[in-house]
């Protein structure tokens, strides 16, 4: 119990910290975002954004720091994040709840799914060491050096534009309206796998190579060796016994490559026009659009911590001794 | 240097020494101009132009040998500055302990968790003007904390080793302490991550290019990649446009991590062994089991068996 505790008030301090570099990035840096802005919009911005803005970057001159602080606080407690002017004048929350359940299901998934599928063949590879199998590991390698966006244009080209089989772009089919019919879900489904099998053939290679590096470490320790020689199945060694062990630095590597990882997910949407918060990201940098810039980054940074929280618990749950710590 | 006779280091050596050498000369040795627009628009690979033309008939070739120079430099500047960071930060927490190692590692995790990308989107998105150096820059503090993680962790372990407290009741100073007993113990694991960071600082480079957060004017191969994207390369099949670029960052990917294996395996025998004996247990009929490290040690003892 004491150190899933420690974890969360380790991750109520993250939450904190991102939030404060939000505020204080814009402050910090050099120029007059806001005038650039102004002459870029051709006074096409509302006066209303225009104060927003002068808020958001700092650029108030009657109030202390202090005092945006605590107001930009206050706006983040209200779940106000600003207007976005891509989409003006939706106001920036509204865009973001819009699109963070497509990406919440297309990352969240085949991240997993890769996880699982690379953890499985790093055990596999690890414990059958030494035979052909071991002729896969530069296959890995050169998976894990290339960009999650450039395997998502191989992917468009081999399987969207020569043999087209699946969509190349979009979330869904556009003669329908989003709602939970099976029609569309289908559609969703249908248009999710091109994306999906990108992240998860991207990332699937990391995890093998770090869990069959470990099993080979741990399948050397007297209590495999020991397991081993009492005659128990060869199965059970291999996953009760030295799988179980080896897969302990996956799981937090897990929590600590999902930055990264999430990250390179957010340009595959990017790539796929994909209607998550990775495009959206893409739609705002490509107007300049700052507070959905920023929205973007602390909905995202957000997202990251849960997902960590969830991987310690299950690490406490498969390591008995992080819970026996206290 | 026995990571030189390590195959798999080696053989990123030698791709990675290839690279760094278009970089140096590649600005001399381009056929064309790269950005130089010509007749022949959207030609595919041709004697004239070996990896064809775009859309506006620059030389595909050409903009990626000149690239090379972008990508090269930001990667070896962030690695550097982040390696710093990592060091100082990772050795200064790992040998003071108490109160300052729990405030710098937590700024170290604080670093890990949050997601690098968008962080440095925000960054370089505000900036008036991204370049090259900039986003070394940029990247260089967001990306040190896991060598620094890596470090302290080592360092720890190092802290309470005989020779160290050896040299601590001899009356040595701490900078001695640190620069010349357990400095060069970290050695390869600075290597390392020196290694990591660049990779890490290439891909988030290229990616930055590739969706446009900097500067489009500088060529490298993200830069590439995002005209092919944004003059619909995809949809008119013209492959030669995207497929060299990506398969040069996968290149240089891959001989950044053949050298990192080569130091870890330099570092655990458990690693090296196996890698190195894989083929003699082969030709032996000999199948590795859990529990035993193969050990080989030249013909002779290969001949009795293995351990």
């Amino acid at each position: 119990m004491r150190f899933l505790l420690r974890r969360m008030g380790f991750y109520l301090f993250t939450a904190w910290a991102a939030i404060t570099l939000n505020f204080f990035i814009p402050r910090l840096l050099p120029g007059d975002p806001v005038q650039s802005l102004i002459n870029k919009y051709h006074g096409r911005l509302s006066t209303d954004a225009i104060d927003s803005l002068r808020v958001l970057f700092g650029l108030n001159t009657h109030t202390t720091v202090w005092q945006d602080y605590l107001t930009y606080w206050g706006n983040l407690l209200h779940g106000d994040f600003g207007i976005s002017f891509t989409y003006f004048p939706t106001p920036v929350a509204e865009v973001m709840v819009q699109s963070l359940p497509w990406t919440l299901m297309l990352v969240g998934i085949s991240t997993i799914l890769g996880f699982v599928l690379g953890t499985l063949a790093g055990v596999g590879l690890g414990w059958r060491r030494g035979t052909w199998l071991d002729s896969l590991l530069p296959v890995a390698n050169f998976f894990s050096a290339i960009p999650y966006f450039w395997l998502g244009l191989i992917a468009i080209a081999i399987f969207g534009v020569a043999l087209p089989i699946f969509p190349a772009s979009g979330g869904y089919d556009g003669g329908l309206l989003p709602s939970f019919s099976l029609e569309f879900i289908g559609s969703a489904i249908y248009h999710a796998a091109l994306p999906a099998l990108t992240i998860v053939l991207s990332s699937v290679a990391g995890w093998i190579l770090g869990m069959r590096n470990m099993m080979v470490t741990v399948s050397s320790e007297d209590y495999v060796t020991v397991a081993q020689a009492k005659g128990l199945p060869e199965r059970r060694v291999m996953f009760g016994y030295a799988a179980r062990n080896a897969v302990l630095p996956s799981i937090s590597g897990f929590a600590l490559s999902l930055g990264f990882i999430v990250g390179g997910t957010l340009v595959t949407e990017m790539v796929f026009s994909y209607p998550g918060i990775g495009y959206v990201l893409f739609q705002a940098i490509g107007s300049k659009d700052y507070p959905l810039m920023q929205g973007v980054f602390l909905i995202i940074t957000l997202s990251v911590l849960v997902a960590n929280m969830v991987a310690d618990f299950a690490y406490a749950f498969l390591d008995p001794r992080t819970r026996q710590e206290a | 240097m026995s990571l030189v006779r390590n195959p798999k280091a080696l053989a990123g050596m030698i791709i990675l020494a290839f690279f760094v050498l278009i970089a140096i000369i590649g600005p001399w040795i381009a056929p064309y101009n790269p950005s130089k627009v010509g007749p022949d628009s959207l030609q595919p690979p041709s004697p004239a132009h070996w990896l064809g033309t775009t859309n506006t008939g620059q030389d595909i070739l050409s903009q990626l040998i000149v690239g090379t120079q972008g990508v090269m430099v930001v990667g070896l500047v962030a690695g550097i500055l982040a390696t710093i960071i990592s060091v100082i930060v990772g050795v200064t927490s790992g040998f003071l302990g108490g109160l300052g190692d729990e405030v710098l590692s937590l700024i170290s995790n604080v670093f890990l968790v949050i997601p690098a990308l968008p962080l440095i989107i925000i960054i370089a998105g505000l900036l008036p003007s991204a370049g090259g150096l900039t986003i070394a820059l940029v990247i260089a503090l967001t990306g040190w904390a896991w060598g620094a993680r890596v470090l302290r962790a080592q360092t720890l372990s190092l802290r309470n080793r005989d020779f160290v407290e050896a040299a601590r009741a001899n009356g040595e100073p701490m900078w001695r302490i640190i620069f010349f007993e357990i400095m060069p113990n970290l050695t390869a694991v600075i290597a390392s991550g020196f290694i990591g960071t660049v990779i890490f600082a290439i891909l988030s480079e290229v990616t930055l290019a590739f969706i446009g957060v900097t500067s489009i004017s500088t060529w490298n191969w993200g830069t590439v990649l995002f005209w092919a994207q944004s003059s619909q390369a995809l949809v008119q099949g013209a492959w030669w446009w995207f497929v060299p670029a990506g398969l040069c960052i996968a290149a240089v990917g891959t001989s950044l991590t053949l050298i990192n294996f080569g130091i870890d395996e330099f570092v655990n025998p458990r690693l090296r062994n196996t890698a190195a004996s894989a083929g003699i247990l082969r030709r032996k009929k000999i199948r590795a089991r859990i529990g035993f490290t193969p050990v080989y040690r030249g013909e002779a003892s290969a001949k009795k068996g293995m351990s």
